[in-house]
């Protein structure tokens, strides 16, 4: 397959470096002219010292013939236009970019640019599979006392969906005032039933925030606390 | 007309205060503050600090529904994607991008971005200055086909 490769920095460059090992045949265009002739010297002749974004230097670098070409450069916007030119101007098959801001994906994909890779997402996907949402989320701390605002985003799965906070046995000197239900805050009355989605807000001193996760978010299997009398 | 500058180099800005004083509501998006400077102090329309490719800055700036959009950075992908993300999220009536390549130019327009391209321009007036005969290329081109359906403009004239 031929593989035309705008954009020589770290992903460009080790993306031509695995194409040709896998046997692919690889054009590199990379437009800092001494960067170029860095790589060139490593992979060989197969490096382009143009402006992957012009026309002119697209057409010579062979865009034409090529069954994919890989947008990699740390521009959005540079990688929008290389593989929209590849596709309407040259007709490849085949177009894929390197998107930074995640925001710019559904542009560049109503774009018609076939595969948009964001790097940028990946690492923010890995991270957020990271975070446990089942936690209690404390707010505020109160003044100098040992008070703080806590709250509950309550799941499925949950004790208290279903159930009013008369029904919930609340730690002492810890009490649940208001609920947030589709962004709208209004006060927790004793009759108001919790469902899933709720936001609880708590105020109550730090020793309760165990019991008060038990009530709210559950005892979950991987983090089977066992709450001691 | 609303009409959303991107870019406030020598050109924006001669156009942002010749739209404003013809009476138009106009705003100014420029990376730098400094690029404002170029303003006259009897510019009355608004100056944004920003990335005019962010739709989210774009729409922060009040580009939603506006009638025209030109895109006048020095970076001619800059202004492509300008103008693509003003078509296509914010549904803006015209876009129009200065592109100095003439084939990105001339390609654009028939992706549904209108295109200005000073290479062309200039180098067309200096062989005439000169008695050549230029390109023939119009240096202007408008869209010939729309990503959506295109609002039509008040006036005509972007």
């Amino acid at each position: 397959m031929f593989v035309l490769v705008v954009g020589g920095g770290k992903v460009g460059y080790y993306l031509t470096r695995e194409l040709i090992e896998s046997g692919h045949e690889v054009v590199l265009m990379e437009r800092d002219a001494a960067r170029a002739s860095q790589i060139a010297d490593e992979v060989g002749s197969i490096v382009v010292a143009h402006d992957g974004c012009e026309g002119k230097y697209l057409g010579e670098a062979g865009c034409n013939r090529a069954d994919i070409v890989a947008a990699v450069t740390g521009d959005d916007e540079d990688n929008l236009v290389i593989c929209q030119m590849a596709k309407h101007h040259f007709d490849v098959p085949r177009t894929i970019a390197r998107v930074n801001n995640p925001q710019n994906e559904a542009l560049f994909r109503h774009l018609g640019v076939d595969e948009i890779i964001s790097p940028t997402r990946m690492i923010l996907g890995s991270i957020e599979q990271d975070i446990p949402v089942h936690e209690l989320l404390h707010l505020a701390a109160l003044g100098d006392s040992d008070l703080e605002i806590i709250e509950a985003h309550l799941q499925a799965g949950s004790p208290a969906v279903g159930k009013s906070p008369s029904e919930l046995s609340m730690p002492e000197g810890c009490s649940l005032f208001a609920v947030v239900r589709d962004g709208v805050a209004t006060p927790l009355r004793s009759d108001t039933i919790l469902s899933v989605g709720d936001k609880v807000i708590a105020i109550g001193g730090s020793d309760c925030s165990d019991l008060l996760h038990d009530q709210l978010i559950g005892t979950s299997a991987d983090e089977a606390a066992p709450v001691a009398g | 007309m609303k009409i959303v500058i991107v870019g406030c180099g020598r050109v924006g800005a001669v156009l942002a205060e010749a739209f404003d004083s013809a009476g138009h509501e106009v705003v100014i998006i420029d990376l730098s503050t400094r690029a404002f400077e170029r303003l006259s102090p009897e510019f009355r329309g608004q100056a944004i600090r920003g990335d005019g490719t962010d739709a989210d800055i774009l729409r922060r700036a009040g580009a939603d529904g506006a009638d025209v959009l030109l895109a006048l950075t020095e970076g001619d992908n800059r202004n492509v994607m300008a103008a693509q993300v003003a078509m296509e999220n914010l549904n803006v009536g015209r876009a129009m991008a200065k592109i100095n390549d003439p084939v990105r130019a001339a390609a654009y327009a028939e992706l549904g971005i209108a295109t200005v391209c000073r290479t062309t321009m200039l180098s067309d007036a200096i062989q005439a200055f000169v008695g050549l005969k230029g390109s023939g290329m119009p240096s202007v081109i408008d869209a010939v086909a729309h990503h959506h359906e295109p609002a039509p403009v008040a006036g005509g004239k972007a």
